[in-house]
């Protein structure tokens, strides 16, 4: 049906998310799910970009805050652990870096061309100036 | 109260499979996937979902793609609310009359609206839905403006916002009407549950959406959800917004039960004063002009006001 023009689109045709039976797609993680062609996550919205954001997992405390406040379901979390960023979906809002509560921050925004490797290599060092303010509690 | 998922805190929380997809077409930073993420992620029984006419709908079924991993119909912007209670009639009648295929599965019908298609132009239909009593949950995406069509005034629209249709001006300070107190309309029709949600209060947020699931009967769900495109701020701060509208009280969290039994679920620690909140966003700009400046008084004082009557109800029960 994806491939289908849109004058060739039935009325009241249904946009299937799933190839074959899905059993309970509430506990299937999206790895394990046959998603069909119609459904947005095997489109890319990576151009919309500006800044990418870059995960150092060295900082990470996987306090998963990153994961409930990111609006376009990016953050890949798998037994309560954060593993790295969705770079097909993410926007590059920069939600998941203002409520990362460490210091340093393990996530920071990059400039798109940025690369990840000197990133990580240049990661800023603990902010002591402001130690007792923020993200102690 | 039928069995909820058990959602004790977030690293369990995180373990929820997204029922929700990336690559809508949200602007980034956009508050309503975060709501609508939560809403799916509270409960793991199957969706029957609707979204009115907004923001939402048409940036979650951009053809030919669906950004849903559940059943989903839009249909107008008036009746995504009436659209679900026809379902939950239809899935009664089956019911009773014995012909569901999987009658051990209990599906939760959940319909989405912006403020527009619930303040102004669904606002009779989701009426008819809570006063006819069916079991559903409807959620106000509450945004304060029609952001889809380019940021008309709504009726949720604040006093002092300036909105495309009430422009803030040489002789206009923009929207002169207060917003409506939609969660108390709702509650009056004597629904089991009403309440208002902030996405940033997650656990507070979780907790509402699964009392109203498990109630039998409507429940009516009113989110703010920050706009950063209608609201003028930069997409990296809507969590930091929504955060000082909840900790200025512009937008206190509480709930209503059967109609009368008022809780507040969140008492901030430290009251932000509301020209923190004000000052934000680019749409209450000119308030801080000299000559509009009393406003922002008023302002203060309505917030307070309101804070005062929800604390004395909550005492008084009724």
């Amino acid at each position: 049906m994806a491939n289908k023009g849109w004058d060739e689109f039935e009325i009241g045709a249904m946009l299937r998310s799933f190839e074959g039976p899905i059993k309970d797609i509430a506990t299937t993680h999206q790895e394990d799910r046959a998603y069909s062609g119609n459904n947005s996550f095997t489109a890319s919205v990576a151009d919309w970009r500006i800044e990418k954001p870059v995960f150092n997992k060295d900082y990470c405390i996987d306090c998963q805050f990153c994961w409930i406040y990111c609006p376009d379901i990016s953050i890949i979390s798998r037994d309560k652990k954060m593993i790295g960023v969705d770079m097909d979906h993410c926007k590059g809002c920069g939600i998941c870096v203002e409520v990362c509560p460490t210091n340093p921050k393990s996530l920071l925004m990059y400039s798109e061309q940025t690369d990840e490797e000197q990133a990580l290599a240049a990661w800023p060092a603990k902010d002591t100036s402001k130690a007792d303010s923020k993200g102690e509690e | 109260m039928s069995e909820m998922k058990k959602i004790k805190n977030l690293k369990e929380f995180s373990t929820s499979a997204d029922r929700f997809e990336g690559a809508n077409l949200l602007c980034p930073g956009c508050a309503h996937s975060i709501i609508v993420r939560e809403v799916l992620n509270a409960t793991n029984d199957d969706l029957i979902l609707s979204a009115s006419t907004g923001c939402l709908e048409v940036c979650t079924a951009v053809y030919p793609y669906t950004s849903w991993d559940a059943s989903w119909i839009h249909i107008g912007f008036e009746n995504g609310s009436t659209a679900v209670a026809g379902a939950e009639s239809m899935y009664k009648a089956l019911k009773t009359k014995g012909r569901l295929k999987q009658p051990d599965r209990k599906p939760k019908f959940v319909s989405f609206a912006g403020d527009g298609a619930s303040y102004d132009i669904g606002f009779q239909w989701i009426s008819g839905c809570m006063e006819r009593g069916h079991t559903m949950m409807h959620v106000v995406l509450d945004n304060e403006v029609y952001a889809n069509t380019g940021g008309q005034r709504s009726s949720s629209t604040p006093i002092g916002s300036s909105a495309t249709t009430s422009p803030a001006g040489r002789k206009s300070y923009g929207e002169k009407k207060n917003k409506k107190d939609m969660v108390s309309i709702m509650a009056s029709h004597g629904i089991p549950y009403a309440a208002q949600v902030s996405p940033n209060k997650w656990k507070d947020m979780v907790k509402k959406i699964q009392h109203g699931l498990s109630v039998e009967g409507p429940s009516f769900i009113n989110a703010i959800s920050a706009c950063t495109t209608e609201w003028k701020f930069d997409p990296k701060d809507t969590m930091a917004i929504t955060d000082l509208a909840t900790d200025s009280l512009v937008f206190p969290l509480y709930e209503i039960i059967d109609g009368h039994e008022l809780n507040i679920t969140y008492r901030p620690k430290n009251i932000v004063p509301v020209e923190e909140y004000l000052a934000a966003q680019g749409r209450f700009k000119h308030l801080f002009k000299d000559e509009y400046k009393y406003l922002i008084k008023e302002w203060q004082e309505r917030v307070d006001a309101k804070w005062a009557q929800l604390q004395r109800r909550e005492e008084a029960r009724v």
